[in-house]
């Protein structure tokens, strides 16, 4: 009965860790296990080392996957980041109407992929969407086929993909900028430091941690893109805008490759690795210093 | 003396004037982007009031001439065919009825089982400290990240033998044990902001652990089990991953449904109807959004500033 008494915490997290251990770790380990072997459609478990690498890393397709990851996740960054600074930065200025512009700026954030990917593949039609309304008020020659230019519509991605997240950028910049204190400022005032100065010497260098969670969330977010791919363009025309998840997905379930496709996802599974656990380690040291 | 406050007067006016046009340029930029967010909105609400000759003829921004909610019917129940036996739904038409109903079903448990849980363990994590409980939750924290496709083949195997692929009751299992992490980790953070003292006072009065969670923390847990509740409910209803790879056909949720309305191209596209199509799979989760704007921003932000 003591026992139980002192042990119920242990026993009530029980559960729950035992489900992460066995289908987080246990399942990773297994994919792990698996991109070391032959296996096509069934698993098998005869272990033949690391040629699913090779093998993918000579494929065409994985090239275009990585490349288009690597368009898409800078161009994401970048523009997340900058707008998601600028709009938090103007909102900062005491403004009226602020709320209204933040839930016009954050509700895309509210929608799924799919949703964000239906509405913008029909803004982006060829014919019928934004390319008519230019061609309506005057500009008779203008074209706007990204959708199904191949090594164009890795772009329409990133329109909407940015369209979706940055309002979120805003929201976590913001709350940063409230809470930088007001004392600074006004000192920093009356030191005869312009409005300018104050932001890009001052406020900004004081926003780095909000600055790496940006960075690591969006990073992360862009390299578990599928939704949006699959929503908006299915990775075509043809797979010239597959990204690595769609590639994993397209091998471990339509091309019965699953020894291949565990090799992609878990080169996903080391990127996201290799950002996140530098970014872990850093907060929780900030953590424990704050004690 | 005259000559220099008038001159200082001048100043003042003109420093004034730069002022209202600084301001102006600000809502003016502010402006032009609030149009970007909306667009989109806008345009999907009126392609979906307007009829396809409508779409061919205008384009996307002018408004529809008359208001026509027949594509938010037809999206919602499907296109009745005139049959011998009367008005029908085509048997290859696909309409979002029974998939939000599966949206739902889905949706209710999983976030109810994953919130308590997550409740439990962050009380649990944070004020009964035992050995190895800081690298439990570092597990749990990192299990935020992980890409799921390194886990969708064993998990798509395991549902298989369980007898649960293709299923809602499966999709419910996926979303609670994944969800998991998110659900420990923001109940976590929050009770670690919590005095100690008050347990402490009530383990001294012979209160036991779950005595103290009722009594004591429950209470005062509001604000966090709604932004979880919230968070969870907006990632399981905007889920397309699992919901594609571990279930088709009748069990599929209402993502999976849309994108197979949008992709089929059996017949003539009807714009219209995958607009209003969009927007109902969108409505649930924009309603809670505006309803309680503040725990949705306030989960998005505990969900990055993590640890």
């Amino acid at each position: 009965m003591i026992w139980l008494k002192r042990n119920l915490p242990k026993i009530v997290i029980s559960p729950s860790f035992a489900l992460l251990v066995w289908f987080v770790y246990g399942f990773i380990l297994w994919t792990l296990y698996i991109s070391f072997t032959k296996s096509k459609i069934l698993p098998n478990y005869k272990f033949w080392g690391i040629d699913q690498y090779f093998r993918l890393w000579s494929m065409d397709r994985w090239h275009v996957s990585v490349s288009n990851l690597f368009i898409y996740t800078s161009l994401f960054l970048i523009l997340c980041i900058l707008i998601g600074i600028v709009l938090a930065i103007l909102l900062d200025q005491k403004i009226r109407a602020e709320g209204f512009l933040r839930t016009i700026y954050l509700y895309p954030m509210a929608l799924s992929f799919i949703v964000t990917g239906t509405a913008w593949k029909w803004i982006l039609n060829p014919t019928l969407g934004i390319e008519k309304f230019f061609i309506d008020i005057g500009f008779e020659n203008f074209t706007f086929d990204w959708l199904i230019t191949p090594g164009m519509s890795i772009y329409t991605i990133v329109i909407a993909g940015v369209w979706q997240s940055s309002g979120f950028i805003m929201a976590i910049f913001l709350a940063g900028l409230r809470s930088v204190d007001d004392e600074i400022i006004k000192a920093a005032k009356i030191d005869g430091a312009g409005v300018v100065s104050i932001y890009t010497k001052i406020i900004l260098p004081m926003m780095r941690p909000v600055f790496m969670s940006a960075v690591v969330i969006l990073v992360h977010l862009a390299i578990k893109s599928y939704d949006l791919v699959i929503a908006l363009t299915s990775g075509g025309p043809g797979t010239s805008s597959d990204m690595p998840a769609v590639f994993m997905t397209q091998y471990a379930f339509h091309r019965s490759e699953i020894g291949l496709a565990s090799s992609s996802a878990i080169m996903m599974f080391l990127t996201v690795t290799a950002i996140v656990i530098p970014y872990l380690y850093s907060e929780l040291k900030r953590e424990d210093g704050k004690k | 003396m005259e000559k220099n406050n008038l001159k200082f007067e001048q100043l003042e006016t003109a420093s004034k004037k730069k002022k209202i046009i600084y301001r102006w340029i600000l809502f003016l930029i502010l402006g032009i982007f609030a149009l970007y967010y909306i667009t989109p909105l806008y345009v999907m609400i009126v392609t979906s009031l307007k009829s396809m000759e409508e779409i061919r003829t205008g384009n996307l921004f002018y408004l529809p001439k008359s208001i026509n909610f027949d594509s938010w019917l037809e999206a919602w129940r499907g296109q009745l065919v005139n049959t011998t036996s009367g008005l029908k739904v085509d048997a290859g038409n696909v309409y979002l009825k029974n998939y939000f109903w599966n949206s739902v079903k889905m949706v209710v448990p999983a976030v109810a089982i994953s919130t308590i849980l997550g409740a439990l363990n962050g009380y649990a994590l944070t004020k009964w400290r035992f050995k190895y409980d800081n690298i439990i939750f570092l597990l749990f924290l990192f299990g935020t990240f992980i890409p799921y496709q390194a886990i969708l083949l064993p998990m798509a195997r395991t549902l298989g033998v369980l007898g649960l692929s293709n299923s809602i009751t499966g999709l419910v299992v996926v979303h609670v044990i994944y969800g998991l992490c998110f659900t420990t980790l923001f109940c976590r953070n929050y009770y670690v902001s919590i005095s100690d003292e008050i347990v402490r006072a009530a383990r001294i009065d012979g209160a036991g652990f779950f005595k103290i969670f009722f009594k004591i923390m429950l209470p005062i847990s509001l604000p966090i089990l709604v932004v979880t509740v919230i968070w969870q409910f907006t990632q399981i209803w905007n889920d397309f991953l699992f919901g594609a790879t571990f279930s088709f056909g009748e069990a599929a949720p209402i993502q999976v449904a849309l994108n197979n309305m949008v992709l089929t191209s059996t017949s003539v596209k009807r714009y219209n109807v995958d607009m209003a199509a969009a927007i109902i799979a969108g409505i649930p989760t924009l309603i809670v959004y505006v309803l309680a704007g503040k725990y949705f921003i306030r989960g998005l932000t505990a969900g990055s500033v993590k640890g």
